[in-house]
């Protein structure tokens, strides 16, 4: 088999995987070697589908000993099996990365035999990268569920992120759709790396040279979709993880069908891209904008608005906190508008030390008006010449599109943008109702 | 108070030349409606030839930092490389503020001058970003060659970066658009003016590398979620010329779409094809 078809087979394996960013590290090439890292990350290219493509994303081999049932790679799929050897992987990374294709290399794989045996795989490649190359580029590695604890540690000093995934986000699921995981499987790796994190942040400090254990942190995905988990469950466990496990982030992946199977939705069924993306807005809100899971959703709101995102949801069901003072709020409280990001409550906090902000000057710093002068004044001041209602306030908040759709789904009630979730497609997952109306159950 | 001056200055176009234009302005003490390099416009309106005086953009420069500070120093430096019409003049406008209003003159960014000199230093900075990843090389006789069309002048932005990247290689990145290449040698940099370039005939290992990574590429994405408005909008159609993934010439330059949608909507045709 020659490396076209190999890399055909083991690319197409891998393109489920999410992440594919290359930041949080910045280093730059060792004497006598190749490859530097940016902390802000720098993508290569965008595929077909619009995701970026900052690393040669690529399993080691798509043999594998599991049965997971939402997988392509599972075991008893019929699919052509292929595996790279160790200095093929290294060359073909370095060769891509010299004509400045690549970032560097995201390496996962599937279980050939046992997990040590692939775990000690992967560590070859890198290993072949990092000494024989001297390659100080961006490598992120899965940990291998089930690997020894000491190729772990040596994985790690030789990637700069690791990640372990997570799948699916609550127990029932896993039980029913990965027979051959187990929380503990996926969560003792994960803990093992966050204590490693800790404890080579204590030797940095008294050893300069002290080798660095994933120096860009560890991050984790999971399938949005393939069971009945609501939002709310999901969002819950991602804060759960970046509190306890300081993970630097958690990917939400759109199941995409391919397999048929009575616990998996029908094949035809669509990914549910509008769901991910509501997710990441939340993620978003979490990791810089100072909101936390439960006031975005709750108990009686488990799902996200497909028409609004969860922002201004959360704006306007908290209409008590508005309007804010562009030339007094907090930052914390400016984040909160909107139409104002990070970026602009930034420069509005600089611009307004220097003179007092008007509607126009707000333009220029980037904040979107259209949405945020519902939220604000400036000088005690709100922008003149509309009037706020439910109307005004939707046809600045939702698209022509979405407004349409949104008042064809809701002609038949009152309109009560204010306390309403709206139906979400109902869930083809047919077997484990009994899961979802027993409230959250976390992994956590 | 200065006058605003019925002519246009006339500098040699280096950023020495600007500065002493800036010395011009509160010698005379005068704004001038425009400020322009001599070489790229016929002296057309009523104008004064300033010439470059070391000892005055001296006085100038050394005044930067100490009267507005570091930082704005640096902006002016990267607003100089922008392709912002009229952007000598901004400059002017802008070290005028400077002056006055010292270090705070950074944070005013709702004044027009300000505005506009940050916008464009934000559109360098992005092009800047994005060609660090979407610059391509092809190596030839063991040089790496790339070619990049950019709006502003962001060669000095990547000169750290790809050294960084790339201490022991030799490598050449032309800019088109200014005419000018960055050579690299180990352990130092030079960017030269380089009118024409020809490339070699490319051997049959850098053939191999661009038909694997074309095949990663069209491999990597999911057809459920084909998203090309998304794609464009991360990454402007105006970039894709100098893309290995795009130029495909062995294959006699089929349009990329319809060899990508052909191949994923139907495998079994693809397979025959190859």
């Amino acid at each position: 088999m020659d490396v076209f078809e190999k890399l055909k087979i083991l690319t197409d394996a891998a393109k489920y995987d999410v992440a594919c960013t290359s930041s949080g590290v910045d280093k730059k090439a060792s004497a006598g070697g190749i490859g530097n890292a940016a902390a802000c990350g720098i993508c290569h290219s965008f595929s077909a589908d619009g995701r970026c493509i900052s690393l040669l994303k690529v399993l080691m081999t798509n043999v594998c000993a599991y049965d997971c049932k939402y997988c392509v790679n599972r075991r008893s799929h019929d699919t052509p099996r292929a595996a790279f050897s160790p200095r093929e992987l290294a060359e073909l990374t370095i060769n891509f990365y010299r004509r400045n294709y690549i970032e560097g290399l995201f390496l996962s794989s599937g279980v050939l035999k046992n997990p040590d045996y692939t775990c000690e795989q992967m560590i070859e490649a890198l290993r072949i990268l990092r000494e024989d190359y001297r390659f100080s580029g961006y490598i992120h590695a899965k940990a291998i569920p089930g690997a020894d604890s000491t190729l772990l540690t040596r994985l790690g000093m030789l990637a700069d992120r690791l990640s372990v995934n997570i799948e699916l986000p609550s127990q029932n699921s896993l039980r029913l759709l990965a027979p051959d995981k187990t929380k503990q499987a996926i969560f003792s790796p994960m803990g093992h790396i966050q204590k490693s994190i800790q404890e080579n942040a204590r030797d940095i400090v008294k050893y300069r040279h002290a080798p660095k254990f994933a120096p860009a942190g560890q991050s984790t995905q999971m399938i949005i979709g393939a069971t009945p988990d609501t939002d709310y469950q999901i969002l819950n466990l991602a804060e759960g993880l970046y509190k306890k496990y300081r993970l630097k982030r958690v990917f939400f992946s759109a199941y995409t069908p391919v397999a048929e199977d009575s616990l998996l939705p029908a094949p035809d069924t669509k990914p549910q891209l509008w769901r991910e993306h509501r997710l990441y807005q939340a993620d978003w809100l979490l990791r810089y904008y100072d909101f936390s899971a439960g006031e975005l959703l709750d108990q009686q709101h488990q799902n996200f608005n497909p028409y609004l995102d969860p922002k201004c949801t959360w704006a306007l069901n908290n209409l008590h906190f508005f309007p804010v003072d562009v030339n007094r709020a907090a930052y914390r409280d400016l984040l909160r508008v909107p139409g104002i990001g990070v970026l602009s409550a930034k420069r509005i906090i600089a611009a307004r030390r220097t003179c007092s902000l008007r509607f126009e000057g707000l333009k220029n710093l980037g904040v979107v008006l259209k949405r945020a002068r519902y939220f604000i004044t400036c000088g005690g001041k709100a922008a003149d010449g509309f009037k706020i209602s439910e109307n005004t306030m939707l046809h600045s908040l939702l698209s022509e599109k979405t407004l349409e759709q949104y008042r064809c789904d809701f002609s038949q009630q009152q309109l009560s943008l204010f306390d309403q979730t709206p139906p979400i497609n109902p869930h083809p997952g047919r077997v484990y109702e009994d899961a979802c109306a027993s409230g959250p159950n976390l992994l956590l | 108070m200065p006058v605003q001056a019925d002519l246009t200055y006339y500098y040699d176009g280096s950023f020495d030349g600007l500065l002493c234009c800036v010395f011009e302005s509160y010698d005379k003490r005068e704004i001038p409606i425009d400020i322009l390099s001599a070489s790229a416009a016929p002296q057309l309106f009523s104008g004064r030839s300033i010439p470059t005086d070391p000892h005055k953009s001296g006085r100038v420069l050394a005044s930067i930092p100490q009267k507005i500070g570091a930082a704005a120093l640096n902006f002016v430096r990267h607003a100089f490389l922008t392709c912002l019409p009229q952007k000598e003049l901004y400059i002017l406008l802008f070290l005028r503020l400077g002056y006055r209003h010292g270090p705070q003159v950074m944070n005013m960014l709702t004044n027009e001058v300000v505005n506009k000199l940050f916008k464009a230093v934000t559109h360098l900075n992005r092009e800047s970003h994005l060609l660090k990843g979407f610059l391509r090389f092809s190596i030839c006789n063991g040089v790496l060659v790339g070619e990049i069309e950019p709006k502003n002048y962001v060669l000095p932005l990547l000169t750290q970066h790809f050294c960084e990247r790339y201490p022991e290689e030799r490598f050449l990145i032309v800019d088109k658009t200014h005419g000018m290449g960055l050579l690299y040698q180990p352990y130092q940099a030079r960017v030269v003016p380089i009118a024409g370039l020809e490339l070699p005939e490319t051997d049959e290992d850098e053939q191999v590398y661009r038909g694997l990574w074309q095949l990663f590429y069209d491999t990597i994405a999911i057809r459920e979620r084909y998203n090309p408005v998304c794609r464009m909008s991360h990454m402007p159609k105006r970039y894709w010329k100098y893309m290995t993934e795009f130029g495909r010439p062995q294959d006699g330059a089929k349009p990329k779409l319809a060899a990508f949608g052909g191949k994923l909507l139907n495998p079994a045709a693809a397979e025959a094809q190859n």
